[in-house]
């Protein structure tokens, strides 16, 4: 057979219908259209009128490296503070007399030059010198002369050399800005003089800034826990440690901790409570069950307004009822997950096969048990299964419910997202959420996989298969 | 009588009832468990709470009394306001269907790359299975914050948001359903000399289409109210003025707003749960 005569002979099977041909493209072109319309309604080619590179950038550092401050004030030069992340209460070096000599505790890219001038030196090479009245940078990339800024008599500042300035300096009318790479910055404004040094890693992170720990570091302080005299003679090593990590000022490890500990805790307290309450209802709202419609009917639709009300609206209300608190959160998850439990659940049990009740109803056994041991293992799998589903679920919604007020870490970092500064916390918090998600989605997927075999699909096919069978 | 069994059969007896007594002290323990775990968890959260629940639980219906208390003052042209605040309800679904639009045909060609039948090379679906993982993992709200803040105030960072996550949260349903199609059209196709794409397309995707849109429409409803969410943080449409008129106290406004929502949420859950059915074939 050829081509032309498989078509005049099976022209129903190969030859596409026109109308349905129709149909397709209809249905093609009606997308493109409406995707047109929303990336105009939704402003999607504004994407690079507000997205500034500089700023993601300048954020993503912010994110993975910290920054040490040193800062001179024109008026007192001999005051030059060096600090952490420009912090007040982290500072290596606070105002001192030169003349007194370096103090103590300096970082060691710090050092008094010949003239009593104060050398930073930057991974670049290059060092900023800051003198009594002018301030240099030498040795940096893509200029070999060195770079000399002062104050003019009006007290603005300007640049010595003012030919063949490098493309990195940016001179404003209150400020010069000398950020040849992302990592070194140098700012002189008619005020005063700002350094800012980058270094890769989250530094203090173990122990803040005055902790009496810092200056051991993480493993040798572990090590000091186990063998060695105590830093502090009131208090064990150990405890120390637990306790200057908990405390850190920087990180607020053991509010952050509490916080998670939380959020998992109201999306597990909730799922728990939802699952006691959803799955006895569950009984009354089948029709195999319970022979009373009227009460079906009540069942069904108090289902269907726990579950239709959004989980956002119930904690709104909530949230006035309980204050912020676990209350909230825990209330919030297991309303809606009753609806959504007990709706799945009463299907699954209308769904069940006839046949197993009927086996044990032939013993003899009342209704009671004809439920116990001819439904409930037909059903036990599939509730398991969607319980556990649901507790990793919630515990992103308890982040969500958190933020929204109810505490937790969800609070925690729209609170870090709302300073616009503390990015580095901003990431550490979203690492610890995206852990404990997937910790929480791999620990129910085993757990699953235990209870009832190699099961990983959803719901709505699990019950196809159940009534397929 | 028993004496006049066989003794094995009293021994299987006894095995009998020894096998059910331990059954049931342990559904009997494992229920305890559960309740003694909720009710210390209660007692811990009251501790934490700013609230006690005995002080709680009768205010519980104080805010909602207060909405239609105040919407009854507001007299009868409460009407109106579902009519004012559509537009905004609008802008919220398309929040949704354009992200769910997206996230769905990033989900298909993340999940072909995540499904072992399809490629051979393990490490491929391994990083891809990652992807997933890690993009279905974040909160739609984290990365939405994290936008907002570098993109200013609009539906765009909400948008973004939600098709990464989408992208993850499909991509994994959709390489589970591609995983356990019938292997016989692909190899039919294969054995007629078809390309790697062609077998996609009809031994694949005929396969899997239904469960595709299942999920999809399934995910077009869970997007909705990630959407009204996200706009309470500042992305716009229904959201954002629920949480205006919630801080300005506008009772009327805010129960008009409720209500289009949860109308809208009930009558997408009937419309997908229907659409769904008809899919898979569950209607009766």
């Amino acid at each position: 057979m050829n081509r032309s005569e498989i078509i005049e002979n099976y022209s129903d099977i190969v030859v596409t219908k026109f109308s349905s041909k129709m149909w397709s493209t209809f249905l093609v072109l009606g997308i493109i259209v409406y995707l047109i319309i929303a990336i105009l309604s939704l402003d999607i080619l504004q994407i690079h009128k507000k997205w500034s590179p500089e700023r993601a950038s300048l954020f993503a550092l912010d994110t993975y490296a910290h920054k040490d401050h040193v800062t001179m004030k024109w008026s007192k030069p001999d005051d030059i503070i060096i600090s952490f992340e420009g912090s007040r209460w982290s500072q290596y070096v606070g105002p001192y007399q030169k003349s007194d000599g370096l103090p103590e505790r300096y970082p060691e890219w710090t050092s008094i030059g010949p003239e009593g001038e104060t050398k930073i030196s930057f991974k670049n090479g290059g060092f900023a010198n800051l003198y009594d009245d002018k301030v240099t940078i030498e040795n940096w990339p893509d200029t070999q002369e060195t770079l000399v800024f002062r104050l003019d008599a009006q007290g603005k500042p300007y640049v010595e050399n003012i030919d063949n300035l490098p493309k990195w300096i940016r001179i404003t009318e209150n400020k010069i800005e000398v950020r040849p790479s992302l990592y070194e910055r140098v700012q002189v404004y008619s005020k005063k003089v700002e350094v800012h040094r980058y270094n890769l890693g989250w530094n203090y992170f173990w122990f803040d800034f005055d902790s009496p720990l810092e200056p051991y570091g993480i493993w040798n302080a572990i090590s000091l826990s186990f063998s060695g005299d105590r830093v502090d003679p009131n208090i064990s090593n150990f405890s120390l440690l637990i306790q200057e990590f908990l405390n850190n000022d920087m990180w607020h490890h053991g509010q952050i901790l509490w916080a998670l500990l939380e959020t998992i805790f109201m999306a597990l307290l909730g799922t728990l409570l939802a699952a006691l309450l959803g799955f006895p209802l569950a009984f009354f709202a089948a029709y195999n069950v319970t022979p009373f419609k009227f009460v079906r009917t009540i069942l069904r639709r108090l289902f269907d307004t726990l579950r239709g009300i959004d989980f956002l609206i119930w904690s709104l209300i909530l949230l006035r009822a309980f204050g912020p608190g676990p209350f909230t959160g825990i209330f919030a998850i297991a309303i809606t997950d009753t609806g959504t439990l007990g709706k799945l659940m009463s299907e699954a049990i209308e769904n069940t096969e006839e046949k197993q009740q009927e086996g044990v109803e032939s013993t003899g056994a009342n209704k009671t048990l004809q439920h116990r041991f001819g439904i409930i293992p037909q059903i036990l799998p599939i509730f398991i299964s969607q319980t556990l589903y649901y507790l990793e679920s919630n515990t992103r919604g308890a982040v969500i419910i958190g933020a929204m007020g109810a505490g937790g870490i969800g609070l925690q970092l729209l609170g870090a997202i709302n300073t616009g500064t503390s990015w580095e916390n901003v990431m550490y918090m979203s690492l610890l959420i995206l852990g404990v998600v997937i910790f929480m989605d791999t620990m129910s997927a085993k757990v699953r996989r235990a209870l009832i075999g190699d099961e990983t699909l959803g719901a709505e096919l699990q019950l196809a298969k159940m009534v397929k069978k | 009588m028993q004496s006049s069994l066989p003794e094995n059969l009293i021994k299987i007896e006894n095995n009998l009832k020894s096998l059910t007594r331990t059954r049931s002290i342990y559904s009997f323990l494992s229920i305890a468990a559960l309740i003694a775990v909720i009710y210390s968890g209660l007692i811990v959260a009251e501790t934490g709470n700013a609230t006690s629940i005995w002080v709680g639980l009768p205010k519980f219906f104080d805010y909602p009394i207060d909405l239609f208390v105040g919407s009854w003052e507001y007299g009868y042209r409460w009407n109106l306001l579902l009519l004012e605040y559509l537009p905004d309800l609008i802008s919220t679904i398309n929040m949704a269907l354009f992200s769910t639009a997206i996230g769905t045909l990033l989900a298909f060609f993340l999940s072909i790359f995540s499904s072992r039948n399809l490629i051979k090379s393990k490490t491929t679906v391994l990083i891809f299975r990652r992807i997933m993982d890690i993009c279905r993992s974040f909160p739609e709200l984290v990365i939405a914050l994290v936008l907002l803040y570098l993109l200013g105030k609009s539906a765009l960072p909400a948008v973004i948001a939600i098709i990464i996550h989408t992208a993850g949260a499909l991509g994994k349903l959709f390489s589970e359903a591609i995983e356990n199609v019938e292997k016989n059209p692909i190899e039919g196709l294969e054995s007629c000399g078809a390309s790697w794409f062609t077998r996609i397309r009809f031994g694949v995707v005929t396969q899997a289409l239904p469960l595709f849109l299942t999920y999809t429409i399934l995910r077009f409803e869970i997007n909705i109210r990630a959407s009204t969410i996200l706009g309470f943080v500042g992305a716009g449409g229904i959201g954002e003025q629920l949480y205006t008129n919630i801080q300005w106290k506008y009772e009327a406004d805010t129960i008009a707003i409720m209500f289009l929502l949860v109308s809208t949420i009930i009558a997408l859950d009937y419309l997908s749960s229907y659409w769904r059915k008809s899919l898979i074939g569950l209607k009766s």
